[in-house]
């Protein structure tokens, strides 16, 4: 690796800024060059390392692009059936309370087949952290349409986009569940710029300090692009998001130690 | 020391699992078998043993998390009836495709669809034969009494663990609903953390930094892999088709005839034996406890000597297949069923043995 530095020489531990976390496994990962699955996974395995608890971290993926979550993920790790995550983790949870326990899901894993699982587990109060993935679209079996697809927006399954007297209106379901009384922090994200991944790394954060507290869910929702599924670049995929999902998706705290930020009420 | 108790036999298996250390029971309501999940509610078993007691919000819900549990190395169970067992068959060929230790528990009630609350046995294909998608099997054993009810779930859990697979207690609405006699063993602690660590070294439970990060999925995209582990399943049932067989047979050293059926079918015909060798017919009851894997080789040795089988069950004829398939076509072998919740009485069975077996 060293060789292809232009200065190797400079490549000194007092020089040393920025290193890719060891829980980060050291191989290529299958996403599409540009997708936000990366940069949320490197995210949240910096949370585990700050917060020295990956040892006692217990992962569970989904079905959809970030089904091989645990090849990258250098922890202990359980592939859900598709929608099925917070089952599994609600077990694994009380099963095990000195665990820190995640959810890793799309938005066709979370919102569409595994409603009942989501809500039933923010409903009950489960003590782990559900991160979702929302690129409004079906990324790894083509690019269908999703229940969070945009009125109006393409996909190989609403070729003219989506018609909502047809398919029906995009499921806001992090503003669903943030009604529920079982969850404790929820939060909406997004990974496409410098700020904004910052951001996102203070609100995984925040999500696995929450199971300290004992007190409910904590979710995190981050706003990402589907380059491929879009047929875009990913410049052009970040500034379309920017543009058409954050006005639907908008960014920022929907609840904070238990309670609605105001504008929700 | 143990102790003797008058039980249901959902009772009995609920309690059977808090004496057997399980450590954690997820389950939704469904007649006739909500006594399993009542009994533990009442019990608070996660006062005294930890165990944890979970009602899901769906089967799908149950079965995943019992497919959590098990990949942590917990001892898990469930229990349903039909339409429930159904609903969870995605969760069962995931469970069997990972290689995850749990224990199913299916009183079976008629079908198809809605059916009826009465009991049948018209599920013995989806828990022998599979059930959900691809190429496994599950144990599955098949009490006929509320003791054996009991007794099978301690059994399970330990085939459960020895082979990394799910195991089925296949009972039906009869035997969960009827009450008897029942000796309990006394509880067994449930393990430790360190000691779950210990024992399943391959469950995700935290990766400490000695050893690789574990990972459980059925998942191998690469064609030779999943072929791999296709292979070593195999294997893993064919060993067990080796090691675990369970029958039991009656009445058999002299008899020229043979009653064959499973759970409460056998009871009935053991009431029919007693009936026909009365009227002078020498016939025996031969009673698979293993219905997967099925006494293939006891079964056709038998029936090297007998003049011709009947096979009663409360289906439309599903066990007679491995009957067949083990005993050849040599002799006659014929169904009994009744349906649709309709328990066969002694007197019946008796004169279809005599119209189709011995007159035929
Ligand atoms: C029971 C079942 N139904 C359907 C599928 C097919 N399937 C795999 S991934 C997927 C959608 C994934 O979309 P999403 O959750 O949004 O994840 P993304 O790929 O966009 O990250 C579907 C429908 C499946 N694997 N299992
Ligand atoms: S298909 Fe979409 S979501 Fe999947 S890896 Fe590619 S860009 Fe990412
Ligand atoms: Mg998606």
């Amino acid at each position: 690796m060293e060789e292809k530095f232009a200065h190797p020489e400079l490549r000194t531990p007092e020089n040393l800024v920025y290193k890719r976390t060891d829980l980060l496994v050291d191989c290529p990962l299958s996403y599409c060059p540009g997708c936000g699955h990366g940069v949320a996974h490197r995210m949240l395995m910096e949370v585990l390392e700050e917060k020295e608890i990956a040892s006692k971290t217990i992962g569970i993926s989904p079905v959809g692009c970030s089904v091989l979550a645990y090849d990258f993920l250098n922890i202990d790790m359980l592939g859900a059936a598709h929608g099925r995550a917070p089952a599994l983790a609600t077990a694994i949870k009380r099963l095990w309370p000195s665990r820190y326990v995640f959810t890793y899901q799309g938005d066709g894993d979370l919102a569409a087949i595994g409603t009942a699982e989501t809500i039933h587990a923010c409903n009950r109060g489960e003590n782990f952290t559900i991160i979702f993935i929302n690129n409004g679209i079906y990324g790894m079996t083509g690019g269908q349409m999703a229940p969070t697809t945009l009125p109006g927006m393409r996909s190989s399954t609403s070729p003219y986009g989506r018609d909502t007297d047809i398919m029906g209106y995009p499921l806001k379901i992090t503003e669903l569940i943030a009604q529920l009384p079982g969850t404790y922090y929820v939060t909406r994200q997004s990974v496409h710029t410098p700020a904004a991944v910052r951001k996102t790394k203070k609100a995984l954060r925040k999500a696995f300090d929450c199971q300290d507290l004992g007190k409910g869910i904590s979710f995190v929702e981050i706003v990402s692009n589907c380059n491929s599924g879009w047929k875009m670049t990913p410049v052009q995929s970040n500034k379309w998001m920017e543009e058409n999902m954050f006005p639907y998706y908008p960014i920022g705290d929907i609840k904070v130690d238990g309670e609605l930020i105001e504008k929700l009420k | 020391m143990g102790e003797l108790r008058l039980m249901k036999g959902n009772e009995a298996i609920a309690e059977a699992a808090i004496r057997a250390g399980c450590d954690g029971y997820f389950g939704y309501p469904i007649t006739p078998q909500s006594e399993v999940l009542e009994y533990l509610m009442a019990e608070k078993p996660y006062e005294t043993t930890g165990m944890v007691v979970l009602q899901a919000e769906s089967e799908v819900a149950a079965i995943n998390m019992l497919y959590g549990g098990a990949g942590t190395g917990k001892m898990v169970m469930t229990s349903s009836s039909s339409p429930g067992i159904s609903l969870m068959q995605e969760g069962i060929s995931y469970m069997a495709g990972t290689q995850l230790p749990a224990l199913l528990v299916n009183i079976v009630r008629g079908g198809p669809g809605l059916g009826t609350i009465q009991p049948s046995q018209a599920d013995y294909f989806q828990s022998v034969k599979g059930g959900g998608h691809g190429d496994y099997h599950i144990i599955v054993y098949a009490p006929a009494s509320v003791q054996e009810m009991a007794d099978f779930v301690k059994l399970g859990f330990d085939a459960a663990f020895k082979y990394r697979t799910p195991v089925m207690i296949l009972s039906d609405g009869a035997i969960g609903q009827m009450m008897e006699k029942v000796y309990l063993d006394d509880p067994i602690p449930r393990r430790g953390d360190e000691e779950v660590i210990t024992q399943c070294p391959w469950a995700s439970t935290g990766r400490p930094m000695t050893r690789e990060h574990n990972i459980l999925t059925s998942l191998d995209l690469d064609p030779a892999g999943q072929e791999r582990l296709n292979l070593r399943l195999q294997e893993k049932y064919r060993e067990i088709e080796e090691k675990e067989v369970k029958f039991e047979m009656l009445d058999c050293e002299d008899a020229e005839y043979l009653l064959v059926a499973f759970g409460l079918s056998a009871r009935i015909c053991q009431k029919a034996m007693q009936l026909a060798r009365d009227k002078g017919i020498k016939v025996g009851l031969f009673r698979p406890i293993t219905l997967f894997p099925f006494p293939k080789k006891e079964i056709r040795k038998i029936g090297e000597k007998v003049k011709g089988m009947l096979v009663v069950e409360m289906n439309a004829g599903q066990m007679i297949e491995d009957v067949q398939l083990s005993v050849g076509c040599n002799i006659p072998i014929e169904h009994y069923g009744r349906f649709g919740g309709i328990i066969p009485t002694p007197d019946e069975v008796v004169r279809v043995l005599e119209e189709k077996i011995i007159g035929g």
